[in-house]
């Protein structure tokens, strides 16, 4: 075995390559509950990889075929169902898992200085994540896939003079049609998972170059064991968080199967039911709702109103409240990271962009006419849906969370960082 | 335990932000009988004789009926009557273009039907068939208004009339619709009208209304069958997976207790 080894390590640094990485990384001893969802997303990414290989075997990239093709899978492929929704509640999955990755960032501060480059690259999985379940949501060419790629497709279609013809180059057809679903399988199958799997590597690569923050966003290699000389609290990758890792995976299974087979179309939120209806161009459906993890954006886009005779604002704001987030790093001027010992001002501030961010979510899943209008008795918002109102107020919030954070951060009173990681 | 208890509150959260009911009309819930062999075989029977002329199911194969512990002799004697290959899937010879021209609108396949609809919706839908002289058919249905399909079952169910009762405010016309037995809609006509509409029966059919309605949930447990055939086989798959899962946390944790012995 040692031969074999050896002989590996003369050619590729395979010795290397397993410490720098895995055996001699150290990483915090303190990590908490947050800090599974990173490895958790890597077990996600596997898991949609291999369910989705297995998709592309029997499944019809055709117009006419695809939404037969989804049944056969379910019907008559020998465990096709178990791996459909596998890959189905995988992408809910994927989101939550990735939405809690990020809210721990924002928690202990792991964007700041010198993490900066992993949070943008972190930013980039985000966005590819998107495209990439924007990408695969039309494939089983229902309803909602046809309906929902036709409203996000036509959001290109109102920037202002190349709109429309942007449009038909995205769609390679005037409308949504066999051209479009061949080349969005395309990107859902090869373009974007390439994208996706170099970014998570290069994620990593930076993550093992700078190293983990913790809970107390104190830096473990500030103080090294004079003895070792690893960092004194820190513990090696494998085997401590390895182990950890397993049992954190295991219960994420666990929940995970709970879905996959009691409850595999996540009432509605996960499988939308009018996606049961095979994409009929001719006949748009009463109520069209992306899938949960978009619906955030999807309110904000909606309640922004049209100006100068365009739509395109309301597509400048979407795009506007996924860019803020690259700059984060540099937006937080707070004199520590974690929030263990962040003043108020954050908390409140973390507490209300959280808060915003789920009302967002959903109000952009029900109609805008939820709530009712005001009524003729108030003026100036008198006919407005009070859905919308409360978007627009929401969306302010979420703005401000990031404009206004270089201000609150550096007036926050912040409690004393301690030297070295504290307990659990 | 603190961030375990945020991400709690974050999932309660999430669970009662649930899309409620849009419109004023309160489904009666349809009979529970996933694991009724015999509901299902019934249901098959009623599908193969009463929808199948006009409504295909072109996802769900004659063969796929032995789940319901029947023989293929016994299905080909008594439920196929449009093909004779087993595995043939069930279509029907309407055209189209017929179909479109005769109702309006192409009767839609019922493959997945039961999962578009949910099957509450389609046990009421198939319950709220009215006499209606100004509509086409005929016939009406207080869950799907103004709906294209005539009532195919009206032999067997008789013949149910619409009641309107008139209400001055919001809260009795919802009271109204609390205390009626079977299926009720409030429709808000102004604000100081109110209008509950309710179904009684007018004459009666072949069978009794408990018959019926019994008749309609043999056939919904079938239509919810087919619209995942595989559920019975997923469900019962799923609980040796979370067992299987359950000891290997045991497993886990205790490896990851003995790994972490020397952290401190």
């Amino acid at each position: 075995m040692q031969k074999i080894l050896n002989w590996i390590d003369d050619r590729f640094p395979l010795t290397t390559l397993w410490k720098s990485q895995v055996s001699e990384y150290y990483a915090p001893k303190n990590f908490n509950f947050w800090y599974f969802f990173g490895s958790l997303a890597l077990v996600v990414l596997v898991m949609q990889f291999l369910t989705g290989i297995f998709l592309t075997m029997s499944y019809k990239p055709d117009a006419s075929k695809a939404f037969e093709s989804v049944e056969y899978i379910m019907r008559d492929v020998a465990g096709g169902w178990f791996i459909r929704y596998a890959h189905s509640t995988g992408a809910s999955a994927f989101f939550i898992v990735v939405y809690l990755h990020m809210f721990r960032a924002l928690l202990y501060g792991s964007y700041r200085r010198p993490r900066e480059l992993l949070w943008i690259v972190g930013c980039f999985i985000y966005l590819a994540l998107m495209a990439e379940a924007f990408f695969g949501y039309l494939l089983p060419w229902g309803q909602m896939s046809y309906w929902g790629a036709q409203v996000i497709v036509n959001l290109f279609s109102t920037v202002p003079i190349i709109g429309d013809d942007l449009g038909t180059w995205i769609r390679g057809d005037y409308t949504i049609s066999d051209v479009t679903l061949n080349r969005f399988f395309a990107f859902h199958v090869i373009a974007v998972p390439l994208v996706l799997l170099i970014l998570v590597v290069v994620h990593l690569m930076a993550l093992h170059e700078v190293g983990s923050n913790n809970p107390d966003g104190v830096e473990i290699k500030d103080t090294m064991d004079p003895v070792t000389g690893h960092p004194a609290d820190g513990i090696p990758f494998h085997p401590y968080y390895t182990v950890k890792d397993i049992v954190g995976t295991v219960v994420f299974l666990i929940f995970f199967s709970i879905v996959l087979f009691f409850w595999p179309a996540g009432g509605g939120y996960f499988i939308e039911s009018d996606n049961f209806i095979p994409a009929n161009p001719l006949q748009t459906p009463e109520h069209i709702a992306p899938v949960w993890y978009f619906t955030p954006y999807y309110a904000m886009l909606r309640a922004v109103p049209s100006f100068l005779n365009s739509q395109f604002w309301g597509v400048l704001v979407l795009g506007a409240a996924v860019v803020i987030l690259f700059f984060l790093p540099w937006l937080d001027r707070g004199k520590v990271k974690s929030i263990r010992y962040r003043g108020s001002l954050y908390k409140g501030w973390l507490a209300a962009f959280v808060i915003s961010f789920l009302i967002l979510g959903y109000l952009g899943v029900v109609p805008v006419t939820v709530w009712g209008q005001f009524g003729e008795k108030i003026p100036v918002l008198g006919t407005a849906d009070k859905a919308t109102v409360v978007v627009r107020v929401l969306t302010v919030i979420y703005f401000l969370f990031f404009i206004l954070m270089p201000w609150y951060t550096a007036r926050d009173k912040t409690k004393a960082v301690p030297e070295r990681v504290t307990g659990k | 335990m603190k961030p375990m208890r945020a991400l709690l509150g974050f999932i309660v959260l999430a669970a009662t932000l649930n899309v409620s009911a849009e419109s004023g009309l309160r489904l009666e819930p349809a009979p529970a009988k996933r694991l009724d062999v015999e509901s299902l075989q019934r249901g098959a029977r009623n599908f193969v004789n009463y929808c199948l002329n006009c409504h295909s199911a072109q996802y769900m194969r004659y063969n796929r009926l032995t789940d319901f512990a029947i023989s293929e002799q016994e299905i080909r004697d008594n439920l196929m009557f449009a093909t004779d290959k087993f595995g043939s899937t069930m279509t029907v010879a309407m055209p189209k273009a017929d179909a479109v021209a005769w109702f309006g609108a192409a009767p839609p396949d019922l493959s997945v039907e039961a999962r578009v609809r949910g099957k509450d919706w389609l046990y009421s839908y198939l319950l709220a068939f009215y006499r209606d002289e100004k509509a086409v058919t005929g016939w009406n249905n207080l869950v799907f208004n103004n709906v294209s399909m005539p009532h195919v079952l009206w032999k067997l169910s008789g013949v149910q009339r619409l009641v309107e009762t008139e209400y001055e405010d919001e809260g009795k016309a919802e009271a109204a619709v609390t205390a009626a037995k079977g299926l009720a809609l409030a429709e808000r006509i102004n604000d100081h009208k109110y209008v509950v509409k309710t179904l009684t029966q007018e004459a009666s059919g072949t069978m009794r209304p408990v018959e019926y309605a019994a008749f309609v949930a043999d056939l919904v447990n079938y239509l919810d069958y087919i619209g995942e055939p595989v559920r019975n086989e997923r469900i019962k798959i799923g609980i040796g997976v979370l067992i299987y899962l359950g000891i290997l946390l045991v497993f886990a944790y205790a490896l990851k207790r003995a790994y972490w012995k020397d952290v401190h």
